[in-house]
């Protein structure tokens, strides 16, 4: 199972080295690791995505915890949180493919934000397993290039 | 006020009456400024010694050691001594010298990135890029370094911060928004666990060093002797509980005794207080107390659940919790005598399987020299170690009977570490004999030091148990490699003596039983920094030894036509 760590950190120089350096040193893999600035500037928050299955995340908060710049850690409850990612994808589209890429894309709420002769990139935001269903349809008309932000997620309350 | 004053002023303002360390390029500036300074600074031979000193200064005395070195290869000099500090949780603060701060990155001369190096083996570091942070930085430091667990927090100064410029602000407040360690442990866990220790009938302590970071020997000792249970303790606690009492069991572990493995095995509550079920204690991790309930205190949450899942998990510091514990008791009904069965169990294993050794009078058996050193010093000395069979000899055969006594590498198993630490603990307790037990092997690793015990005369006294070999890799390859003593054995071995008389020291060789003591006596009288090379038996083993991996019921040596230990 698929856990989703909030992580609040102190926004200082190699921080981000600490917490990627324990994961590798404690041996914990991650899916997914995005940070950026909070509403406070003195904080940066982090959302991590870890496979519960591979080690106990009980383990990994407490070893995360005693990093001195991490200030708070929450699991958010997959039940009450909004969790997002973004993807750019960039598909061969010549003649014919064209119409069936924005046609796909009309359904997912993709954007086109860019056009080329030979090729299309789209833009798409949503849950994990909306992003996965997109590349499934693409991938027979050609993807050439994928780019995903992470999840990033919040709490409902 | 400069940088390199300012560091100066904030050491002495948390505290810091010594430094050991090494100067070199970048680090002028604050030697410029130590020089002005009533500050002591203990100069080593290398900074490896710096680190160790330190660490052992910090073992002794409980206060924060502090050690400094140059950039680039000084620093990585100091990493073993860090990662040392590290796995045994001492307090130290090791400040590095750093190249200017605009060639940082640029593979600058004697630039080593020493904030990534030493990253997973620090409990926090610094690169203090602005030297009007120095004063705050060092105040933080120190702070992180001794409380909670206690660990080694690294300071990386570019040589352009000690050289800045700045009006001295002296800090008084923490800015450390994400280290609160807990400290008072949560009272329905207390109750719990004092619930399941008022009905235990066969309960053991099994306490570990960090008992000794929080002083909490006299709240052992209150609830031991309340409630009758008998006391075993890691390498990392030996004099947490005097062993001299009669509910101590002595070290527990891969070398422990085995009544203490033995009692550990059919114990029916175990109560772990600052301990961490290291695999050197526990052996295989599915058969260790496998019968028993289990309570496990510790400041560190992440060690409660990382080796084994305790019934009663309670986070806290040792000595608070102790202490409500034993209030908690105190206030409930408890039938009187509950484990008078147990101690009279524990009483038949340490008959039955007493510590021992040979002694059929040829060669110096090496178990007897630590037994002399425990009589002629009264059992009064601190002891550091090095790594390996001395050093469980010196565990198993000296009585430590108060906390910070015994100065040894627990976690890293860190070759080399006796000599420097033992003239760092002298230094942090001028009012005992130190008496660093050492190997050969280990000696040789750091044995430049002496010149630091002679130039500061630091009148310790190194008893070297030379077996002519690295005695521990030796007893594997004995038992578990077809006696193969692949490079394990010294063929030629300097004059120890004739060196440590070189340095100006007291040096003697001893070859026969008789001389020990008298060799030990002579030392501790000599003023001057002391060496004996003790020619002990080659082919000797630790016993009682539990193999790597194996279950209590797997200990190897039995103790028939062996001396008992009295």
């Amino acid at each position: 199972m698929k856990h989703t760590l909030s992580v609040l950190v102190e926004n200082k120089p190699g921080v981000l080295t600490r917490v990627a350096g324990l994961f590798a040193r404690r041996g914990f893999n991650i899916d997914s690791l995005v940070v950026g600035e909070s509403e406070d500037p003195r904080l940066s928050r982090m959302t991590i995505t870890i496979d519960g299955a591979a080690h106990p995340v009980d383990q990994v908060t407490k070893q995360l915890h005693k990093l001195i710049n991490v200030v708070k850690i929450r699991e958010l409850d997959p039940h009450s949180m909004i969790a997002c990612e973004m993807m750019l994808i960039k598909v061969a589209s010549e003649g014919e493919k064209k119409t069936e890429v924005l046609q796909i894309a009309e359904i997912f709420k993709a954007k086109i934000v860019n056009v080329e002769r030979r090729a299309l990139v789209l833009r798409v935001v949503g849950a994990n397993d909306k992003l996965e269903a997109l590349l499934e349809l693409l991938k027979p008309i050609g993807i050439l290039e994928v780019v995903r932000t992470g999840t990033i997620a919040i709490a409902r309350a | 006020m400069k940088g390199s004053q300012a560091i100066v002023k904030a050491l002495q303002e948390e505290g810091c009456e010594v430094i050991f360390g090494y100067p070199g390029g970048v680090v002028i500036p604050f030697y410029d400024a130590l020089f002005d300074s009533d500050l002591r600074h203990v100069l080593v031979r290398h900074e490896q010694g710096a680190a160790h000193a330190a660490d052992g200064y910090a073992r002794a005395s409980g206060k924060v050691g502090v050690c400094v070195a140059t950039s680039g290869p000084g620093a990585t000099n100091l990493v073993t001594g860090i990662a040392n500090a590290y796995l045994d949780s001492v307090p130290m603060v090791a400040i590095t010298g750093q190249v200017k701060a605009d060639l940082i990155g640029t593979d600058a001369f004697q630039e080593a990135d020493t904030t990534g190096i030493t990253l997973p083996i620090v409990k926090h570091s610094y690169l203090v890029q602005r030297g009007q942070d120095l004063p705050q930085t060092i105040h933080e430091a120190f702070h992180i370094a001794g409380t909670g667990r206690p660990g080694p927090v690294l300071i990386d100064i570019p040589v352009t911060s000690q050289l800045e410029d700045f009006a001295y602000r002296k800090a008084t407040q923490l800015d450390l928004p994400g280290y609160k360690p807990t400290l008072k442990g949560h009272t329905k866990q207390i109750r719990a666990a004092a619930r399941a220790l008022a009905e235990a009938q066969r309960p053991v302590l099994y306490v570990g060093g960090g008992v000794i970071s929080s002083g909490a020997t006299a709240e052992l000792l209150e609830l031991a002797t309340l409630l009758e249970v008998p006391v075993t303790t890691t390498l990392m606690a030996m004099g947490a509980f005097p062993e001299t009492h009669p509910l101590s069991l002595g070290m527990l572990g891969m070398h422990g005794t085995a009544y203490a493995n033995w009692a550990v095995h059919e114990c029916n509550l175990l109560v772990a207080v600052g301990a961490r079920f290291d695999d050197r204690v526990t052996g295989k991790l599915s058969a260790f107390a496998a019968q028993a309930k289990v309570i496990h205190i510790d400041i560190d949450p992440a060690e409660i659940g990382k080796n084994v899942e305790p019934q009663i998990p309670i986070v806290g510091d040792a000595r608070r919790v102790l202490a409500d514990l034993v209030e908690e008791l105190k206030g409930m009904e408890r039938t009187p005598g509950l484990t008078r069965e147990w101690l009279s169990r524990i009483e038949e294993l340490r008959e039955q399987h007493p510590l021992a050794y040979h002694d059929d009078g040829d060669g110096i058996p090496p178990q007897f020299v630590v037994e002399e050193v425990d009589r002629v010093t009264g059992g009064d000395a601190i002891i550091a170690t090095d790594v390996g069979q001395h050093q469980m000899w010196a565990c198993q055969y000296f009585r430590y009977t108060r906390p910070r006594q015994l100065v040894s590498s627990g976690g890293l198993g860190t070759m080399g570490f006796g000599l420097p630490a033992a003239i760092g603990a002298q230094i942090g307790r001028p009012d005992k004999q130190v008496i660093d037990i050492g190997g050969d092997g280990g000696f040789q690793m750091t044995m430049q030091e002496l010149g630091t015990a002679m130039a500061y005369e630091v009148p310790i006294v190194v008893a070297i148990l030379n077996n002519r070999s690295l005695g521990m890799v030796r007893q594997w390859q004995d038992l578990f490699w077809n006696k193969r003593y692949s490079h394990t054995c010294f063929e030629r071995q300097p004059d120890f003596a004739k060196i440590a008389e070189a340095y100006g020291a007291f040096g003697a060789t001893v070859t026969e039983k008789d001389q020990v003591a008298d060799a030990l006596r002579e030392a501790i009288k000599d003023p001057r920094p002391a060496f004996i090379d003790f020619h002990v038996r080659q082919e000797e083993n630790v016993y009682p030894m539990v193999p790597s991996g194996a279950s209590i019921m797997e200990m190897i040596g039995g103790t028939a036509g062996r001396r008992k230990k009295p």
